[in-house]
């Protein structure tokens, strides 16, 4: 018989802290609906996703019914539209996201990403057609997420993409201004991109993976943050990190249960778990209450990088026994609108941007989900790209950038954007023109690291 | 399948019928169960059999009713969740 200390632990976790599992994404490969004729190739592509997805929502729903844990979102990633594009005589590469924006309505999942592009060492034709169409596919689809990759640890930084991104994550948020810029929450500029991701916005179906895959991202910040409460404040550093491991451990049983239920079901292999903290804006659901829970005062005071460190290491930790295989971003997330315990950070200042930068070198991800003042300049965007890149490509990890420029608002006013992308505070950047660096364009050699072999 | 159902809530009268009642409804056959009542708190688990995995739906459904009578807080969820998360 079970222990009955366990039920009531994990009834207790999904009742009061937030357990979930975040999200089950296909990823589908659209490798073989490539075709001269755009139209063509668009129609290829609805259908495909539209066959492979057809039973996706309805599985998850099972799943979470006969199971009891909630899965939040069901999702879809397919190949980067960057290649698909390529063979297409026409530039009217658009077509294809509102192809994938009809097929996601008609499936009913709420995103789908792959409208991306990988340069980190150079463009191909599709790729800077797709990059170019990024602020109007954004502005004319809904459910659409764009990534796109400037850099690698390999390749170095692609600083004509770099300068790029900085007009085109202007341009998005100009575009959809009338909707508290939503265009540019749903772009990631990457650097080291997983090509397993299953979270969005940055989700999309590596080159070389399988036909079709199920990855599942797990979360549960909030289960965390009351294992360490219970632990009390006269623990050591030790002690909290053999809890966060325990914790993340049974997190992501759980996680890979479902994922090989859904596998099993849709019958598409199993690709990986991704075992992130993924906040929302819930009370409760947060990284930064974490990090408080800790010990700190308040998230982005001295002492958050390293209490960071810990958390993302262990998770990691305790994670990867718990799945047979784990990929994707895995380990704390950080993104500031959607955290309740971000927001409040940033709004009563002991939160910004800088703080957030050296964060994100011993965090999963990167600088994610800011809003920064609507007078940013594309450069100084450009530049901000290319010193999160620089730490993901000397430190071999992945970072990304999702800023979002509140057009026609200044530092203190704040932009809603509804749902699981929270509401964020604008938070001021820092002063200096760096245009003439990044108007060089070029490329970024890779560093010494790069040379393994 | 297996599923747990667990009951925690008030102390009353009849909880324990009505649930086992609502089992019985569903064909659903109790294979343990561990109770305990401390001060005014009643707390029940239950380790359940069903048939087919779309009897869950139903038994659900009638344990809803259950909750809104008895006052009390009813989960059920496969074995396999507690399985996996809490055994290696």
């Amino acid at each position: 018989m079970l222990e009955t200390r366990d039920i009531l632990e994990t009834i207790n976790m999904i009742d009061n802290e937030n357990l979930d599992v975040r999200t089950i994404t296909m990823g589908i490969s659209l490798l073989d609906c490539m075709d001269e004729d755009i139209d063509k190739a668009s129609v290829r592509v609805y259908d495909k996703v539209c066959r492979y997805a057809q039973d996706l929502v309805k599985t998850g729903e099972d799943i979470e019914r006969e199971y009891g844990i909630p899965i939040i979102n069901k999702r879809i990633s397919v190949s980067p539209i960057g290649m698909i594009a390529a063979p297409c005589q026409s530039r009217n590469v658009v077509k294809f996201a509102q192809a994938l924006d009809k097929a996601a309505f008609e499936l009913g999942v709420n995103f789908i990403g792959g409208y991306s592009a990988l340069v980190q060492k150079g463009f191909s034709a599709g790729d800077y057609a797709v990059i170019d169409s990024i602020p109007e596919a954004l502005d004319i689809t809904e459910r659409v997420c764009s990534s796109v990759n400037i850099g690698s640890t390999k390749a170095g930084l692609n600083m004509d993409a770099v300068k790029m991104m900085g007009k085109i994550v202007r341009e998005t948020a100009e575009r959809t201004a009338d909707r508290d810029c939503i265009g540019a929450a749903k772009l990631v500029v990457f650097c080291n991109a997983p090509e397993d991701n299953p979270f969005m916005a940055g989700a999309f179906h590596g080159v070389g993976e399988a036909d079709c895959v199920i990855n599942v991202g797990v979360s549960g910040p909030g289960v965390v943050r009351a294992a360490l409460a219970k632990t009390g404040k006269d623990k050591s550093i030790d002690e909290i990190a053999e809890m966060i491991k325990k914790t993340a451990f049974k997190i992501t049983r759980m996680g890979q249960l479902v994922a090989r239920e859904a596998s099993k079901r849709l019958c598409v292999p199993f690709g990986i778990v991704d075992l992130s903290l993924a906040p929302t804006p819930a009370v409760g659901d947060s990284v930064a209450y974490i990090l408080e829970e800790m010990g700190l005062e308040s998230c982005g005071c001295h002492g958050t990088t390293a209490a960071l460190a810990l958390l993302n290491d262990a998770v990691k930790k305790g994670g990867v026994m718990a799945s047979s295989h784990v990929g994707g971003l895995s380990g704390a997330f950080i993104p500031v609108s959607e955290d309740a315990g971000m927001i409040a950070a940033a709004k009563n200042g002991s939160l910004d941007i800088t703080k957030l930068e050296s964060m994100t070198a011993v965090c999963s991800v990167g600088l994610d989900m800011i809003v920064v003042p609507g007078d940013i300049t594309a450069e100084t965007i450009s530049a901000i790209i290319a010193d999160e890149a620089a730490i993901g490509m000397v430190n071999s990890k992945t970072t990304a950038v999702r800023l979002i420029p509140a057009i026609n608002k200044k530092a203190g006013d704040e932009l809603s954007f509804g749902g699981l992308l929270g509401t964020g505070p604008v938070m001021p950047v820092r002063n200096g023109d760096p245009s003439v660096f990044i108007n060089r364009g070029g490329r970024l050699p890779a560093p010494l690291q790069s040379l393994k072999n | 399948m297996k599923a747990v159902i667990s009951v925690v809530g008030k102390d009353s009268v009849g909880i324990l019928a009505k649930v086992s009642s609502a089992c019985a409804d569903c064909s659903v056959n109790i294979i343990e169960v561990n109770q305990s009542v401390l001060r005014d708190m009643f707390a029940m688990l239950m380790l359940a059999e069903l048939e087919n995995d779309t009897t869950i739906d139903l038994l659900r459904e009638k344990l809803t009713e259950v909750e809104k009578q008895t006052s009390t807080k009813i989960h059920v969820m496969h074995e396999d969740i507690f399985n996996s998360m809490h055994r290696i």
